[in-house]
């Protein structure tokens, strides 16, 4: 199901499918060249599918934007292990919402870049770990491998090749810190999902101690018509080192906010004024966060950049999950902090101390500066604390944290020191959230 | 403990996805689709998945206070569970749930006193281009306003009235 209108000006890779009477069945799929990557793949040696996806310039669609074929380069072989695949649908960066709908429209496609995936190591299971809140697509998902297996993408010597597969699907119960690799892991063990040390990384010392390909659902997704259309297209597609569309998810004041498929490199400022209608009420646009809570805002007058890796770290925030939030000229900068904070400071871990004691500080910090109990001082206070955090942490949810908070600072002291002047504002109820 | 053939056969199953030795990862999985069934993880139900997942009881203990969505205690039948994360916020997520406060007239994690819904503030559940959002048991809404949250609650309250009639 579609929940948004799409725009005219996408570029349909990975959502080529939906809308699609019974898109997510597999005879809908096999109609549609599905599951012809995977036997093409079936041909090719491990280095050949690996060159083929360096060539594509994929990369990770998840938040840190690594390239995809490096990745798979780096799980070794030989060790005697068995090498896991692993999917990370456990989407929750505030502004993401693509994952959701790639399992609900087209999960065949997803079991297909998996499989490939699977193939390129030898690996006898992959699992696809799906947040709590997401139950309605386990069963879809769920399904949609029951197909596979009946069809014989799944099980026992897979068309013929001699190699057997497993998939299963594993859910979350409701954790932001599981969508960081290795805190997945642990989760995925039966465990609290706090981060592993690194290195060794994931490729090397992942699922069950063992050599692991873990990427994000958007990343499986794309690799189907990579082996299908050519890593030239796919590149062709983006600007340098930044191949392929990606799942923009507009949320905030735009006339049409939704998910939309554009390649990488889209203009920020068409995406808002052509594919989202423009601001809405006719608002002025005031700042932007280009992929999702964690990354530092825009403010107007930087958002004329496209909307790609390379460009985005240009302007000094990252493309992240593809999650962009567009906030118009009346949005209150000192609330969106203190509600970021309040997140991040409920999702922490706990397990290393910048970033539990830093969140909490920031959060507490804020909330009485917000109250109307704000001291001058308390800018720079929050601006230290957060600086202090960032980078000093066993995973990025420390500087998920650190990131948006001091450059809301840096980019809008003004109003912070505007909200001094004013009048003590309502005491905002206690969001109860602990 | 027994349970639905369902809920069994996810069990069985659940024990043997993982690798040899391993079935310590069924625990969450586990814990989540028991309180499905069961509406919560009761002391037993800790007992029942360490048994036949061959852990400690203190290991499936550790893990719900860690996951937000296990929980120790029953609550309501529907679980109304408002968004007001940033996206959600900036749309008048804050103030659908205050107005869902006052509609069901309890605060975060309250129940009704008929027992019928649960309220919850919660964090972001993946629907920020189609906010505000919310989530009442594992259904979502999108884009819900003051009058639709409450059509939505009377449509539940009505249904309950028709079932107990019957």
């Amino acid at each position: 199901m579609l929940y948004n209108e799409p725009s005219p000006l996408e570029v349909k890779v990975v959502t080529r499918r939906f809308g699609k009477p019974d898109s997510e069945k597999i005879d809908t799929y096999l109609a549609d060249e599905g599951y012809e990557a995977f036997k093409k793949t079936l041909t090719l040696t491990p280095e050949a599918i690996i060159d083929e996806l360096k060539a594509s310039s994929l990369r990770g669609r998840g938040g840190a934007g690594f390239p995809t074929g490096l990745k798979w380069s780096f799980v070794p072989r030989n060790t005697g292990k068995p090498a896991y695949i692993i999917c990370n649908s456990d989407e929750s960066e505030p502004g993401t919402c693509k994952d959701r709908l790639l399992m609900e429209n087209d999960p065949h496609q997803l079991i297909e870049g998996m499989l490939i995936a699977g193939w390129t190591v030898r690996s006898p299971a992959g699992y696809i770990f799906i947040r709590g809140e997401y139950r309605y697509l386990i069963d879809i998902v769920d399904r949609a491998v029951a197909e596979a297996y009946e069809r014989g993408f799944l099980g026992k010597n897979i068309l013929g090749s001699g190699w057997d597969h497993d998939i299963y699907t594993h859910t979350g119960a409701g954790a932001y810190e599981c969508g960081e690799e290795s805190a997945l892991l642990e989760s995925l063990e039966g465990k609290r999902g706090i981060p592993r040390l690194k290195p060794p990384f994931p490729a090397v010392v992942g699922a069950f101690q063992c050599p692991t390909i873990l990427n994000n659902c958007e990343t499986f997704s794309a690799i189907p018509a990579i082996f299908r259309q050519g890593a030239e297209w796919f590149a062709s597609l983006g600007p340098p080192k930044n191949g392929g569309t990606r799942m923009m998810c507009v949320s905030g004041h735009v006339n049409k906010p939704g998910v939309y498929e554009l390649p990488l490199g889209f203009p920020l400022m068409r995406l808002i004024n052509e594919v989202c209608g423009g601001m809405r009420n006719g608002k002025k646009l005031k700042a932007v966060i280009p992929g999702g809570s964690s990354s530092p805002c825009l403010r107007a007058e930087e958002c004329d950049i496209g909307l790609d890796f390379d460009s985005i770290a240009k302007a000094k925030s990252m493309a992240g999950s593809g999650g962009i939030v567009v906030l118009d000229e009346d949005t209150d900068i000192v609330g969106l902090a203190l509600r970021t904070i309040k997140f991040y400071q409920h999702e922490s871990c706990g397990w290393c101390i910048p970033c539990r004691e830093g969140t909490t500080w920031l959060k507490k910090i804020l909330e009485r500066y917000h109250g109307g109990g704000g001291r001058e001082k308390d800018i720079d206070l929050i601006h230290e604390i957060a600086k202090g955090m960032f980078g000093r942490t066993f995973c990025a949810l420390g500087d998920a944290a650190a990131m948006p908070t001091y450059t809301f600072i840096e980019k809008f002291r003004d109003e912070f020191e505007a909200y001094l002047q004013k009048s003590r504002p309502k005491q905002i109820p206690e969001l109860a959230l602990l | 403990m027994t349970f639905s053939p369902a809920l069994e056969e996810r069990f069985a199953k659940l024990l043997t996805s993982y690798p040899a030795g391993r079935t310590r990862s069924a625990v969450v999985p586990m814990l989540l689709y028991a309180q499905d069934e069961l509406g919560w993880v009761s002391r037993e139900l800790i007992e029942e998945v360490a048994r036949r997942t061959g852990v400690t009881a203190v290991q499936v203990d550790e893990v719900i206070g860690y996951y937000s969505m296990l929980r120790r205690h029953p609550i309501g039948k529907h679980l109304v569970q408002v968004c007001t994360n940033i996206c959600c916020m900036v749309v008048g997520g804050q103030d659908l749930f205050e107005h869902a406060s006052k509609t069901l007239g309890v605060g975060h994690k309250g129940t009704t006193t008929d027992g019928l819904f649960t309220l919850e503030e919660v964090e972001c559940m993946g629907a920020c281009s189609w906010a505000p959002a919310i989530q009442v048991g594992y259904d979502f809404h999108h884009q819900v306003t003051p009058e639709r949250f409450d059509r939505l609650i009377e449509g539940l309250r009505n249904a309950e009235a028709e079932t107990r009639k019957v």
